[in-house]
């Protein structure tokens, strides 16, 4: 069975149109359901001492006035936890060379950053075990911090793990074809050095998790608000030391995500530990101080690079060294590595070129781990890429649409393998690239930028090509050796009443994962979207898999839903066959009826089928199948990552006494594939963007040299809001991968990867002709006009 | 974070405020709009505070002429601030302020003279207060005070108020006919607290200068008032980056808010004069 996409007329053609979310009425009438909504008897809150140095010895811990607080239940040391609960160490086999040390639920003998938890104090309510952990004692004997990124590596710089033997946590370089040469025969070679700010992904939810152990039946349940039930299912039982089959992770609404929660955080298990240690339900929701201390930073990365280009504006070679320092783990199970193996990966993405080196060098410091999070490493990759980029075209008097044109594999090139050894299905750069202009009148603005000038108003207009890895295969993590499912499944199945459910693996974030589903399944069965209920998050529950990462829901978990969805269909049509004495082939369902296929006449509705089925199967002949659950599964085969593709362009305005940048439009054109939802995917990219614009302007994480965070509040941490925010447009190219039968790639974290990179051309292109330069995001007004030299110190 | 206060009280009058204040053992703090305050004691930054409630005590609300002055009472919003006509007309530098102070949630709480009696060094209430030369008027246990506004700002978060004593309004002069007020400042997302931000009042008797987010209490330029009055800009901008003294945070340095200071400046006074800078 086959869906003609091609004909929007199709019978059920639900999956390419805006269908409402089932779930939008419940969240937005404050019926949702996120951990912090649940209450169980006896459930008591846990509330971390936190270290307040950013690399201290632990010596004795004194809890006597903390244990007088009326409420608190008990005060746990990280000793205490180490007795039941196993430590972890973050390293994957093929990132070789990766080490990180041990990490334990409570720090053991020394804390790392500012925020590793140190002591859990128990109470029957947060504010009494707030108030109690505020007066635990303990003694701490600071040590000398890392926190330089650039000098971690030197001698005289401490070693953070003296176990580890140095400060590099993982180094990669990766070299394709003749660097050097191709950069002595060059006819320009361009040079600069890039930064990008460290971040936090600030979900409105924060981290929540609340855990039950129930020592009746040996089971723990863990409430979580997390993108990856399965993998967290895995991770309790391995340590804490129970089957896998004996702990439920049970994921309802959660309130954004980001990648944030697709992380192993010490306090979660710690929860977990204690809740198994009381046998008592155990709740810790994160505060927005915890938030910015312990939530997964990322982005922090400091880049040479270099290019090297004939006088025609050809890419003749790029050398990338790029440089991140993690924090004093590498996160588990994922690991801290990937962001720099990914920059490695996608620098040069969009561009037909042969000669290409790049190396990452990733360090440890006593600072909040990083790890991933929305669009990994692409909006790194692509700033430098297109920054380097917009300058060999500056150097050679070039248009930058031109420079890109010349260089941009070509729509009929494909398959290819990049410099990078990415390879790639098919992309749609220069398809791409015309919607664009057309969508953003290019020569207008041109022309438009032109003219102001003359009036001393400073436009600029930026633009950024990017590639972005979506529906990744277990070459992603598996091959590693990490338990992270890169299939996914979906069960569906039929209920008396002729209504369908669907379970499905990949996750609801709040992203409308549960209504891409369910369009799907309502066209793979032939029902309306409201007949379909969609279940998601509960690993007792759905089919195993992998949850919500790497762009993968809807090419992933949409394959599956759509495979099982016709499976039922055709058991459904089978017994209709055998009911109306019809061929199976001259029946098909719509709108909920069994139908005459070429008709179109209705034959009969499925709650008719249904109450046969369930109630007088006495009817049906013996031996005919009614299985009206399906089950089906899918992965990837064929390329280790379905690649997408997409260009971006800001226009905006430089104030050049003040420094400050006003926004004025945005565009994104971009190529997921199949678009299932139009609405949901071009909020997707419009939310992605505005994440994007953020680290291009706002966002970044301050310390000062001894690792003491400085703005861990929403007051200071500025997050993208919407009166900067510009009208954003955003158009699509559409090429399937033929991967699968959907034919959808994800699109998640386009707007994320791109934006910053068309930010910072866009600024660059309005201070060219007063010859200022900026690279280092985010681009705050006092960094433009220092620049600009503005600035007397 | 939880919030720990020590206790809470409702008052029904002035009197019984102070009462209240006065009977809570050094611990009394008055919660007007709580919008500074709420969120320091979230962050438990204040704790154990025993509350005393004036948001509901009729007289310290409403905006009036009496005496030629407008006199604009301590729970006023900033919301109403931001409508109100009598301010637009004779205080449209406080109409103009309004708007740049965080949110309209924050706005329809928020009151002026919390944010007086806060004294925050980047908020625009106090700087305005002292631009237009206003008296600040307050009760305690000993009666009624009135502070010039010149001397009631003394350092950051801390003013001329004492403990146990309410702020219940401001007065300022009606604005000239001929006067002109203006309200200029940078800051990195619309309603944050400025980088730096100026207030110019240009009466017939001359300029008058105020400050904020550029020290530790907001300032009345007098060198640079004087440069203003004698018909030198650039000399009023080089003054005014002498008499300030900003200190640098995460958001920008002690020298850009210098330079921003001179450049805000600069434009107040060319839309003033309606030359360009
Ligand atoms: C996100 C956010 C952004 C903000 N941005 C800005 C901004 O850009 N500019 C700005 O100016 N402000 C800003 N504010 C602060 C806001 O304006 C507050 O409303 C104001 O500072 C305090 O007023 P309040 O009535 O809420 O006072 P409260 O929070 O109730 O009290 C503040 C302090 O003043 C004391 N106090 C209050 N009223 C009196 C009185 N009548 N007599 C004696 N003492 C009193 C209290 O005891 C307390 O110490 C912001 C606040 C938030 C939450």
């Amino acid at each position: 069975m086959t869906i003609s996409f091609g004909n929007p007329d199709r019978p059920n053609s639900y999956i390419g149109k805006t269908v409402p979310r089932p779930n939008a009425p419940r969240l937005v009438q404050g019926r949702g359901k996120y951990v912090d909504d649940i209450v169980l008897p006896r459930m008591a809150h846990v509330v971390f001492v936190r270290s307040p140095y950013a690399h201290a010895g632990i010596g004795s811990i004194n809890t006597v006035e903390a244990m007088a607080v009326k409420g608190v239940l008990r005060v746990f040391t990280g000793a205490d936890l180490a007795k039941v609960c196993t430590p972890w160490v973050a390293v994957l086999a093929h990132l070789k060379g990766l080490k990180s040390p041990p990490q334990h639920a409570l720090a053991v003998d020394r804390a790392c950053w500012v925020g590793d938890p140190v002591v859990a104090v128990v109470a029957n309510t947060r504010a009494a075990a707030e108030e109690a952990a505020a007066l635990v004692e303990v003694d701490y004997t600071p040590l000398p911090a890392v926190t330089d990124m650039m000098s971690a590596l030197d001698t005289d710089t401490p070693v953070l793990h003296p176990d580890m033997g140095d400060n590099l946590a993982f180094r990669r370089l990766h070299e394709e074809g003749d660097v050097d040469a191709a950069f002595a025969k060059a006819h320009k070679v361009v040079e600069a050095r890039f930064k990008t700010a460290r971040h936090t992904g600030v979900t409105l939810e924060p981290r929540s998790i609340l855990v039950d152990w129930n020592p009746a039946e040996a089971q723990m349940t863990a409430w979580h608000a997390t993108q990856a039930p399965h993998m967290m299912q895995t991770v309790l039982a391995k340590h804490l030391d129970l089957p896998e089959g004996r702990v439920r992770v049970i994921c309802d609404d959660v309130g954004g995500s980001y990648g944030i929660k697709v992380h192993v955080y010490p306090d979660e298990v710690a929860t977990a530990a204690i809740a198994k240690i009381m046998a008592r339900p155990i709740k810790f929701v994160a505060d927005r101080l915890e938030s910015f201390t312990t939530d997964i930073h990322a982005r922090d990365h400091e880049i040479g690079g270099r290019i090297a280009v004939d006088k025609d504006g050809k890419i003749l070679a790029m050398d990338i060294d790029d440089w991140t320092a993690i924090g004093a783990y590498s996160v588990y199970p994922r690991t801290s590595a990937i962001e720099g193996n990914q920059v490695v990966n996608l620098c040069g993405g969009p561009y037909d070129f042969a000669h290409y080196r790049a190396q990452t060098s990733v360090v440890f410091q006593n600072k909040t781990p990083t790890c991933q999070y929305r669009a990994v490493g692409h909006p790194i990759a692509v700033a430098v890429t297109e920054g380097l980029v917009d300058m060999a075209a500056a150097a050679l008097d070039m248009d930058p649409v031109e420079i890109r044109r010349r260089n941009m594999y070509a729509d009929d090139a494909y398959p290819v393998t990049s410099p990078a050894k990415m390879r790639f299905e098919g992309l749609s750069h220069h398809a791409s690239m015309t919607k664009l202009l057309e969508l953003m009148d290019y020569d207008g603005l041109r022309a438009e930028q032109a003219e102001l000038r003359k009036k001393g108003i400073h436009r600029g207009i930026g633009i950024a090509s990017f590639i972005e890895l979506t529906n990744p295969s277990p070459f992603m993590y598996g091959i590693g050796g990490a338990r992270i499912s890169a299939q996914d499944g979906c069960t569906v199945r039929m209920d008396p009443d002729g209504s369908i459910v669907a379970l499905s693996g990949v996750t609801e974030q709040g992203q409308g994962t549960e209504a891409m589903l369910s369009q799907i399944v309502a066209e793979g069965v032939g029902v309306s979207p409201a007949k379909v209920r969609v279940i998601t998050g509960d690993t007792q529950v759905t089919p195993y898999g992998g949850g919500t990462w790497a762009s993968r829901g809807a090419g992933i978990g949409g394959e599956a839903a759509l495979q099982s969805a016709m499976a039922l269909k055709a058991s459904i049509l089978e017994v209709a066959g055998s009911m109306l004495q019809s061929p199976v082939e001259a029946l098909d369902i719509r709108d909920g009826q069994v139908v005459d296929s070429a008709t179109g006449e209705a034959r009969m509705p499925l709650e008719e089928l249904g109450r046969i089925v369930y109630f007088r199967g006495d009817t049906l002949p013996k031996g005919l199948p009614r299985e009206l659950v399906q089950t089906r599964h899918f992965i990837t085969s064929d390329y280790p990552f379905a690649f997408t593709n997409g260009v971006q362009a800001s226009y905006l305005e430089v104030d050049i006494g003040t420094g400050e940048v006003k926004l004025l439009k945005h565009w994104c054109v971009e190529d997921c594939g199949r678009i299932i939802n139009p609405q949901l995917v071009d909020e997707q990219i419009r939310g992605g963007i505005v994440q994007g614009l953020g680290g291009a302007l706002f966002e970044e994480i301050h310390y000062d040299e001894d690792g003491q965070l400085l703005n861990g509040s929403m007051a200071d941490y500025l997050v993208p809001m919407a009166a900067e925010m510009p009208d954003m447009v955003v158009g699509h190219v559409e090429t399937p991968t033929m991967e699968s039968a959907l034919g959808a790639k994800g699109a998640g974290e386009a707007g994320t990867a791109g934006a910053p990179a068309a930010v910072m051309n866009a600024i660059n292109d309005a201070l060219r002709p007063i010859g200022a330069q900026v690279t280092a995001m985010p681009f705050t007004p006092e960094r433009i006009l220092r620049a600009m030299g503005q600035i007397e110190d | 974070m939880k919030a720990m206060a020590g206790g809470y009280a409702r008052a029904t009058d002035v009197q019984h405020a102070l009462d209240l204040l006065a009977g809570a053992d050094g611990m009394g703090r008055v919660l007007a709009g709580g919008q500074s305050l709420i969120a320091a004691m979230n962050m438990r930054l204040s704790t154990g505070d025993m509350l005393v409630d004036i948001s509901r005590i009729a007289d310290l609300r409403g905006v009036t002429v009496e005496e030629n002055r407008l006199r604009i009472g301590a729970l006023t919003r900033h919301a109403e601030i931001e409508t109100d006509p009598l301010i637009a007309e004779h205080a449209p530098l406080l109409t103009q302020a309004a708007g740049h102070i965080a949110h309209a949630a924050i706005r329809n709480r928020g009151t002026i003279g919390g944010a007086l009696a806060h004294a925050d060094p980047a908020a625009e209430f106090p700087a305005c207060v002292l631009a237009l030369g206003g008296m600040i008027h307050v009760q305690g246990p000993d009666g009624t005070r009135d502070i010039p506004a010149e001397d009631f700002f003394v350092d950051v978060f801390e003013t001329a108020l004492e403990d146990g004593v309410i702020l219940t309004a401001i007065t300022l002069p009606l604005a000239e006919a001929s006067e002109k007020h203006l309200l200029r400042e940078t800051a990195r997302r619309s309603g944050d607290y400025a980088l730096a931000g100026l207030c110019l009042v240009k009466r017939a008797a001359g300029h008058r200068l105020s400050a904020f987010s550029v020290g530790p209490r907001p300032l009345l330029a007098l060198a640079a008032m004087e440069r203003l009055d004698a018909g030198d800009i650039v000399g009023a901008v080089s003054a005014l980056r002498a008499e300030i003294d900003p200190t640098g945070d995460t958001q920008a340095s002690a020298a850009y808010r210098r330079h921003l200071a001179g450049v805000l400046l600069t434009r107040a006074m060319a839309e003033i004069t309606g030359e360009p800078a």
